[in-house]
């Protein structure tokens, strides 16, 4: 029920005063409601470059065939393979926040689930189109799924880790898609139901015609549970699959067991980052201080912290078992991260992800928006090196010296690359504009519970132990959305 | 004759009208329906809503994707044209797991989501049967039929008690046919 109190030694997940029902919809819905501000026409216009970069690349990768990039005999996997891994894998952290969190009863992810979603949907897009346009030609796609043809039929090999990859990662794209649009449903009636004109017409038709009533909400809340039970093994097994597309290869570098837990690990721990990176941005931008607290803040750090000490584990035990295996191949690949011509990229790789995510063991960094913001994107940018060392460094030294070979990213590798990041974020910036970035049903579902008015009548009412009091008191001085005075003076 | 044909007792606060459903039902008058802007826990106990039975479909959906995907995997990899490779069993079921798993969750989550967009008459473009406009924002409605509950003053009255901010009398059922 709405009026169960909560102990007060949990931090507040809505801050401020005088927050009401009606204040959380204007204040979710401003940037939906009104034209937008000149930060998001700037964003947009520098993230719509980027998109109209990708699409020139990809069509010239289309019409030339890959051939455009820089692949060659011995290094035949590169950017479009790095970037698809890193894409996906970022694309795990929003249905880690909208499935695993709501199992484990998180509230906090009330306020970040729908950005996040939005996110890995956005995410898995431009993967999809790294393998499409790693086919060279792009109706090749085709031939990956089962389809009855004119050869037998002859069907695909259901025993090769990349067509599991297609199934896998198709499904947990529509899957999320279907996630991420239920949970919208409520909150598209919403805006449906205070605009006018041609914008309740398009509102009203994505809204379903829904209405809230008791039997809506009621299964609305069965569908979100149960969709939340299976994303989650879901979310696992497609980085899972995605690994075994290197881990069941002889290549030294890819041949191990561990790839599985270290890929989904790595997963969650860039994705959060991504989330981070966006997040941070959004806020301030947006005005959303007291829905996207600093407790939010630091439990994302503290997730980016635990995963990447994960991540640091699995090298430290891929190092372990290459020189433990006693197998010669092994181990060169290993040594040649740090002493073969590529060791700048494993330096990224060990560097920005293993002993810069270190830092967040200190409070001061985990609640510092400025450093959390920077390590958010050198946490991007040790992963996407991450993916490069594994897929490039162990391709460029081949079995037969004579074929050792370096790559060489052309303009088209680039441009694709940084296409995609424009992609992506124009996609981000226009669902900031057409839909709630926050799911409001969910954040007033908070506000009689957790925010910190209704802590307040608690610490003013309520016979609470005056430790607990001390205790709640102190945990509100990193918030840098609460006056701290009014806590002081008290 | 009074042309009212529901009532709707209008809450800024969703203790209180928990608190109205409660009066309500002490006075014996039947609630219609309750739209609120977000999930109120306990409700359905309140006004005698069974559990919906969704997980229960979704389950099977589920079985039936694994069967599907089990089925599809065995015709094309052991009956239609099994493959030497490398000398390897054509029935190879470890290999079988991954897209049956896929399918699995794929299956249930479509069919429980369509089977709940069904249930609640949920599709793009139907015409939203909504009764008050703020319901979706800040207000939490008891709807009331007025046809079969007859002493209005006295609905009137225990809405107001139980703290209704505002209270209806509407002539339509939906405001939204407009």
């Amino acid at each position: 029920m709405s009026s169960q109190h909560e102990s007060i030694i949990r931090e507040p997940l809505i801050t401020g005063d005088n927050i009401t029902y009606s204040k959380i919809t204007n204040d979710i819905l401003f940037p939906v409601e009104n034209m937008p501000n000149k930060a998001w026409w700037i964003g947009f216009s520098v993230a719509s470059l980027g998109a109209l970069l990708w699409l020139c690349a990809v069509s010239y990768t289309f019409w030339y065939g890959i051939g455009a990039w820089g692949l060659n005999k011995t290094v035949g996997w590169a950017w479009d393979i790095t970037g698809f891994v890193w894409w996906v894998g970022i694309g795990h952290a929003g249905t880690l926040i909208s499935a695993v969190l709501l199992l484990f009863r998180q509230n906090w992810r009330n306020s970040i689930n729908r950005s996040a979603e939005a996110m890995t949907i956005f995410a898995v897009i431009c993967a999809a189109t790294y393998v499409v346009s790693h086919m060279g030609r792009p109706w090749m796609a085709l031939y990956t799924l089962p389809l009855p043809n004119q050869y037998g039929s002859l069907w695909v090999n259901f025993n090769s880790p990349l067509v599991w990859d297609v199934f896998a990662i198709s499904t947990y794209f529509s899957v999320s898609l279907v996630f991420w649009y239920t949970g919208l449903l409520p909150d598209i009636a919403t805006i449906r139901d205070r605009s006018t004109g041609i914008r309740r017409k398009i509102y009203s038709v994505m809204s379903f015609g829904w209405n809230g009533s008791v039997k809506t909400w009621q299964r609305f809340e069965a569908v979100s549970l149960v969709l939340a039970g299976v994303a989650t093994p879901l979310v696992l097994s497609v980085h899972t699959i995605v690994s075994m597309d290197f881990a069941t290869s002889l290549e030294p570098g890819w041949h191990t067991t561990i790839f599985p837990p270290y890929f989904v690990a790595g997963a969650i721990f860039s994705g959060f980052a991504m989330v981070q990176t966006l997040l941070l941005v959004t806020r301030k931008v947006l005005g959303l201080e007291n829905y996207i607290t600093m407790f939010h803040i630091e439990s994302m750090n503290k997730i980016i912290l635990t995963t990447g000490s994960i991540v640091g584990v699995a090298y430290l035990t891929e190092f372990f078992i290459a020189y433990y295996s006693g197998g010669e191949y092994e181990q060169y690949t290993f040594l040649n991260r740090f002493i073969g011509p590529y060791w700048w990229a494993g330096c990224m790789m060990y560097g920005c992800n293993v002993l810069m995510t270190q830092l967040m063991w200190f409070k001061s960094v985990r609640t510092n928006i400025a450093i959390s913001w920077a390590l958010s994107i050198i946490v991007n940018i040790g992963m996407w090196f991450e993916r490069f060392v594994i897929i490039v460094v162990s391709l460029h030294r081949d079995f037969l010296p004579s074929s050792w070979a370096m790559f060489h990213p052309t303009w088209v590798d680039v441009s694709v690359f940084i296409g995609s990041i424009g992609l992506f974020f124009t996609m981000f910036l226009l669902f900031l504009r057409v839909l709630p970035s926050v799911a409001m049903a969910e954040v007033k579902l908070l506000l009689k519970s957790s925010s910190e008015q209704e802590k307040k009548k608690l610490l003013k009412h309520g016979n609470i132990d005056t430790a607990q009091v001390e205790y709640y008191k102190d945990s509100l001085i990193k918030y840098d959305s609460i006056e701290q005075a009014e806590y002081q003076n008290t | 004759m009074n042309s009212t044909k529901y009532i709707l007792g209008i809450f800024d606060d969703p203790d209180d009208m928990m608190k109205g459903i409660d009066n309500l039902k002490e006075k014996g008058i039947s609630i219609y329906d309750v739209f609120t802007p977000m999930p109120i826990h306990g409700i359905e106990n309140k006004l005698g809503i069974k559990e919906s039975r969704l997980p229960i479909a979704a389950f099977i959906f589920g079985c039936t994707g694994c069967t599907v995907a089990f089925c599809m995997l065995y015709y094309m990899l052991v009956h239609d044209w099994p493959m030497n490779i490398g000398g390897k069993p054509h029935f190879a079921v470890p290999d079988f797991v991954p897209i049956c798993f896929e399918w699995t969750v794929l299956f249930s989550s479509f069919g429980m989501v369509f089977t709940y967009f069904y249930s609640n008459h949920l599709f793009p473009g139907r015409t939203p049967r909504v009764m008050d406009l703020r319901a979706t924002d800040d207000r939490f409605v008891i709807a009331i039929n007025a046809k079969t509950n007859y002493d209005h003053n006295q609905i009137d009255s225990v809405l107001k008690s139980a703290g209704a901010v505002e209270i209806k009398h509407n002539d339509r059922k939906y405001i939204s046919y407009e």
